[in-house]
């Protein structure tokens, strides 16, 4: 019974909308605090959400980004409008960036953050079709041992 | 180091009301890149950056960051100043350039991360 639902939470992300760009980060990492998860954990899927909303923040239109807790594990879907990723492997090697200026300008846009994501969670899958958009999926083991 | 001495060491005016007082910290990282500071910097640490857009205090709030110093005397915008107040950062603003702000931390003790 240890993955069944104990709280789940849904928010909306904007694409190029930097003012708020952090915010549903935040609320998830403020949730995670109420559910007294432990604060390495929280840092780790904190980072993790941060990172792939500044990716939607950059790169799509819009999402949907949602925040499972079960007993067994703290999982994050962000579902995004956009242009997707052609080639998935190579976006996942450091260094590899589409970012324009203004993305670099707001200190991101260094290759790193699907990178960042693998490494601050237990588990990820990324899906995409270009020309639709892109599906990421990571969580942590509330029983892991922390980072890999 | 106190949080209290940055002003000091660092020539630096502090802009928020909270300001970490008397408690100490040891580690700092430094970057603009704030892809660099959410892969590698240690929880508990200082940040010196000369990026004062939102996504520094972003930052430094998901990476557990305690604190955010903004170089070559870079004022960021009083939003940015609102949202480090909101979640308990304080921020100063140094005169000294990236170099030197680091510097004079090292000098203090300061390291990248703590030693285990």
């Amino acid at each position: 019974m240890c993955n069944e639902t104990l709280y789940s939470q849904a928010f909306e992300i904007q694409g190029m909308d930097f003012i708020n760009a952090g915010r549903v980060s935040s609320a998830i990492k403020e949730t995670l605090k109420s559910l007294d998860v432990p604060p390495r954990m929280i840092r780790r899927m904190a980072i993790a959400a941060f990172e792939a909303e500044m990716n939607v923040v950059c790169y799509a239109e819009e999402a949907t980004c949602e925040l499972i807790v079960t007993e067994g594990f703290i999982k994050v879907v962000i579902t995004d409008k956009g242009d997707g990723i052609e080639d998935v492997e190579l976006a996942m090697q450091e260094g590899y960036s589409t970012a324009t200026d203004l993305i670099r300008e707001m200190g991101f846009g260094a290759g790193i953050g699907l990178p960042n994501i693998k490494k601050n969670s237990d588990s990820m899958v990324i899906e995409s079709v270009p020309g639709k958009g892109t599906r990421i999926e990571f969580q942590v083991d509330r029983n892991g041992q922390g980072d890999k | 180091m106190k949080f209290s001495d940055i002003g000091k060491i660092l020539d630096a005016e502090l802009l928020t009301g909270c300001s970490g007082g008397e408690a100490e910290f040891e580690i700092a990282c430094s970057a603009d890149l704030m892809s660099d500071i959410l892969a590698h910097a240690c929880s508990g640490a200082v940040l010196v950056t000369g990026l004062t857009t939102a996504q520094a205090v972003r930052t430094a709030e998901m990476a557990d960051l305690t604190a955010i110093i903004f170089v070559r005397n870079k004022r960021p915008p009083q939003e940015v100043i609102q949202l480090g107040e909101a979640k308990g950062i304080p921020i100063w603003v140094s005169k000294f350039n990236m170099f030197e702000s680091c510097g004079r931390l090292y000098a203090q003790g300061i390291r990248t991360a703590r030693i285990e």
